[in-house]
């Protein structure tokens, strides 16, 4: 913890404390002696002596309540020689010298019995039905700490069931044991307090709180952590037993926080994925997007074979060796080749398409970046992230001050949302941006404002202490002047950057090279002009869909434009459309690799799936760099980069509008890689257009916005936003705004629809 | 050269054995002609039965299969719709196979069922010529609808909610 000298140590704000200084207590449970931390709960201190005390409402990660009251324990020595005269909740009572604990005598296991038979009174007799059944804690500590016969002969109470709290959570409220274990997640570790427990008596049961609702980008940890079945995933209901699924860990490919997840597979398929533990990323939690948004790679239009173009101009199936031959051939034949991995790629695979365009084609450009993206960038990435020590979540909980640019954590980057909100007692957060959005509002953050491509000037303007951390959102990029910015202020300040980007496999990227190292290759853009230009005659394009592009119908032109594509993609797409050869690639579950999170952390996953000849990325470019036959390296050097490198960056915007778009993606869209659960794309926030009070009682709450590229009519909301600002969301409609309305921060008009 | 009685008595005394059961009644089965009945608790092939209205009683609760020792059934549950319901209750068994060739018929499935969804009859006959023709799907399996039944998917005639199915009025509730 290199931070924590005298910048971090704040207002009495320690995260981790100083194990040296650290008051110890000695207590005998059970007739064992153990000492652990002053303020130890009793539950976690007979964890220390390997003693499970049954429990349903107690989670490490929430707040101690003291529910369900099932690990009742007897304490005949508090510590001071007085006991307690009856069992007490061993999951909020904290530890005192000399203390004495009984876990298992007579006295704690008739407790324990007793508030057993309590529970399972109304809790119905459906196990086999109950997707729980098998892994559910109500059922092993049944068997391990009740009684086995039921005393109860009155009519258990039912409810209708189930009801939906959201599209991808569902309550059977008769199972449910009100340990309140999902209402504390909601409100205490995203902050979307949108379940309550409502009614009394033997009528309490958890529900949606009057005119709120269950809209949480993390709604689905609710389900795990629910100790019965009271509340079941729709996306994974009735789908399969647990002693039916083969379990393997993973990394969430949905973005650069390097979540562990559990992948539970049937028969080849993956049935539903669970938040993996690990206490130095996401410690328990996922996202909803991680959680749940699996199901592309088993789509149906999912690309099974090689396929080349034919002489009559179709597509038609090729065998693997054929198919290598044509791109190896199509490759050493082009005039200059541009290389497009996508970011979605991991650090091998990165590796592999950075070699194959240095070492087998001879130095052709390559570009990871299917998003806008400027030269300021490539140069800040090659300088301050490139290599850059790392900035870790745990620096970040010991930080005394936070700083986003461009960043929207709870959009783009979840577990950093959570894990700063988990810390933001005491620390200053601040957030560059057109508006305080709920995900910044639930950080406590401050609003600094500014108007889209006036980052620069608002970030020189910062005032950050030495123990600061600036994250910075890849959608600086699109600020012209923004990143030099941040580097100086940094510079300046002695603050920390840490580079957030979406997607998983541009950190990997990035330590890959597979960007351009020096100032005489192309990046993404001007690979797309070159091609427009006839310099680059060949294409070899990832995971990228053009819609993320910074000019959508450029690149589409230039895929047109170019004599030889090569595409690598996991399903059909604009670029499979329009390729040459296309080589089906396998998914994240079908290969092992390693995820580079935004810290820098190397994240490997092994294979999920061994499925026969399917390969990654990698091992495809190998099998085409094996048959390449050279290339006549002198029609590609040298090369005048600078002729295109200072074309059309900052595009005019063509259309003379007055309001600026502010735009990021949220985090439930139409990504490609989203696709597929109808539940889970039903929990999207709905793309609302928001602008100011004025301009909405102005234009009504539908409104016409008209960018370069396209209008798009849309419905408008109010919020704290500039007069001259209007913000939208980057791809929750139609093609995305990229395609379909103009470039972030560009002019646009704003009319009565 | 034996004696007197290995060479006349023995030859002619096993005869004695084949005249007298001429006179007894035989016990040889003629089994493709003849089917012997088995004893009434016979484990014989599966079946998969149905509630009176023809609704199934599977629940495609999967525990056949935790309980097999053979590995032998395979199981996919799946949501009742009220537009198309095949059970009771909210759940059913979509997918129902049993393998044959794996099958030791030992009945730990039909003990493990919660529903009585799964009971064994006492056809014994599973021979069959190819791999594909062993393995029982659920249409093999069902029973087949007798009087009164309708064939699923149908809504439940019985009553209004799965209770009426498993704890009729006066018995248990």
């Amino acid at each position: 913890m290199s931070d924590n000298g005298g910048a971090s140590a704040g207002p009495g704000m320690t995260t981790t404390p100083d194990k040296t200084a650290e008051k110890t207590v000695t207590l005998t449970i059970d007739g064992t002696v153990v000492t652990v931390p002053e303020g130890t709960l009793v539950i976690r201190a007979a964890e220390q002596i390997g003693t499970q005390i049954p429990r349903f409402c107690d989670h490490p990660l929430l707040a101690p309540v003291g529910a369900c009251r099932q690990c009742l324990v007897d304490i005949p020595d508090a510590g001071n020689g007085r006991g307690f005269p009856k069992p007490q909740a061993s999951c909020t009572i904290p530890v005192a010298e000399g203390m004495i604990v009984e876990t298992s005598n007579t006295t704690a296991a008739k407790a324990q019995t007793g508030i057993m038979e309590f529970l399972l009174v109304n809790h119905p007799l459906d196990c086999p039905v109950c997707d729980k059944g098998g892994e559910c804690p109500l059922q092993n500590q049944a068997m391990s700490h009740g009684q086995g016969e039921t005393r109860f002969e009155g009519v258990k109470r039912t409810f209708e069931k189930p009801i939906s709290l959201s599209a991808n959570v569902l309550l059977d409220r008769e199972r449910c044991i009100v340990c309140q274990r999902c209402t504390r997640f909601a409100a205490e570790i995203p902050g979307d307090p949108g379940i309550a427990l409502i009614e009394r008596g033997a009528r309490q049961q958890i529900g949606i709180a009057e005119g709120r609702d269950f809209s949480s980008y993390f709604s689905g940890n609710v389900i795990q952590i629910c100790p019965v079945g009271a509340l079941t995933s729709a996306s994974y209901r009735f789908r399969s037993r647990p002693f039916d699924l083969v379990s393997t860990p993973g990394i969430a490919e949905h973005d650069a926080c390097g979540a562990a997840i559990r992948i539970d597979h049937r028969r080849g398929k993956v049935m539903r994925r669970l938040a993996g533990n690990d206490p130095e990323v996401n410690q328990e939690w996922i996202t909803d997007k991680d959680r749940f948004a699996f199901r592309y790679a088993q789509a149906f239009d999912r690309l099974r074979y090689p396929q080349v173009r034919d002489e009559d101009g179709s597509l038609r199936p090729a065998s693997w060796i054929e198919a290598f031959e044509l791109a190896a051939r199509g490759l050493a034949a082009a005039g200059g080749v541009g290389v497009l991995p996508g970011g979605r790629v991991t650090l091998e695979d990165a590796q592999a398409y950075a070699g194959f365009a240095r070492d087998t084609l001879g130095g052709a450009d390559v570009d990871f970046r299917a998003r806008p993206l400027s030269a300021e960038e490539t140069r800040f990435l090659a300088t301050h992230v490139r290599g850059a020590s790392p900035v870790t979540y745990a620096d970040l909980d010991a930080a005394s001050e936070v700083v986003l640019l461009g960043l929207e954590p709870e959009d783009e980057a979840g577990t950093i949302f959570l894990r700063l909100r988990a810390v933001r007692d005491g620390k200053r957060i601040r957030t560059v941006a057109s508006l305080l959005s709920a995900g910044s509002h639930k950080l406590g953050a401050e609003l600094v404002r500014c108007a889209p491509g006036g980052e620069a000037d608002v970030i020189g303007g910062l005032d950050p202490g030495a123990g600061a951390i600036l994250l910075v959102g890849e959608r600086l990029a699109t600020s012209p002047g923004a990143l030099d910015a941040v580097a100086a202020l940094a510079a300046s300040s002695g603050a920390r950057i840490g580079w957030v980007p979406r997607r998983a496999g541009d950190r990997g990227a990035v330590e890959a090279g597979a960007f351009p190292l020096d100032a005489h290759t192309r990046d993404a853009d001007q690979i797309v002009e070159a091609t427009l230009s006839g310099d680059i005659t060949a294409l070899v394009v990832g995971g990228v869909d053009p819609d993320d592009t910074a000019d959508p119908a450029a690149f589409l032109a230039a895929l047109d434009a170019a004599g030889f594509v090569v595409s690598l993609e996991l399903r059909e797409s604009a670029v499979t459309q329009r390729a040459d050869v296309v080589l089906p690639v396998a998914a994240v579950t079908e290969k092992a690799g390693t995820f580079v999170t935004w810290e820098g952390r190397h994240r490997s996953f092994p294979k999920t799936f061994d499925l026969p000849a399917t390969y990654s990325d990698a091992e495809i470019l190998g099998h085409i760099a094996k048959r390449f036959r050279g290339v006549d390296t002198a029609a590609l050097l040298p090369r005048d980069a600078s002729s295109t490198s200072a074309s059309g960056r900052v595009r005019t915007p063509s259309v003379a509008g007055t309001f600026r778009l502010s735009t990021w993606k949220l985090m439930i869209d139409n990504g490609s890689l989203q696709a597929g659960d109808k539940s889970y794309l039903a929990t999207a926030r709905p793309a609302v257009a928001l602008m100011s009070r004025d301009n909405l009682l102005k234009y009504g709450t539908t409104v016409t916005l008209t960018g370069d590229r396209g209008a798009i009519t849309v419905p408008a909301q109010e919020a704290d936003v500039a007069e001259d600002v209007v913000w939208f969301p980057s791809n929750s409609i139609g093609r995305g705004i990229l395609a379909d309305l103009a470039s972030p921060g560009s002019m646009v008009e704003v009319s009565h629809a | 050269m034996g004696t007197i009685k290995e060479n006349l008595w023995d030859p002619v005394a096993g005869f004695a054995v084949t005249f007298t059961t001429q006179f007894k009644k035989p016990v040889t089965e003629q089994y493709p002609f003849e089917k012997a009945p088995t004893a009434p608790r016979f484990h014989g092939r599966h079946q998969l039965n149905r509630h009176p209205d023809g609704l199934e009683k599977c629940i495609g609760c999967e525990l056949c299969a935790w309980a097999c020792p053979a590995d032998a059934i395979y199981v996919e549950g799946a949501e009742n719709t009220d537009e198309e319901r095949y059970s009771p209750g909210e759940r059913y068994g979509r997918v129902y196979q049993i393998n044959y060739l794996r099958c030791i018929l030992c009945g730990l499935c039909i003990e493990a069922c919660p529903t009585r969804a799964l009971t064994m009859t006492n056809e014994y006959e599973l021979a069959d010529t190819s791999r594909e023709s062993l393995i029982y799907e659920k249409s093999d399996l069902l029973a087949p609808l007798s009087e009164g039944m309708e064939h699923p998917p149908h809504p439940m005639r019985l009553g209004d909610d799965e209770q009426s199915y498993y704890a009729p009025e006066g018995i248990i509730r």
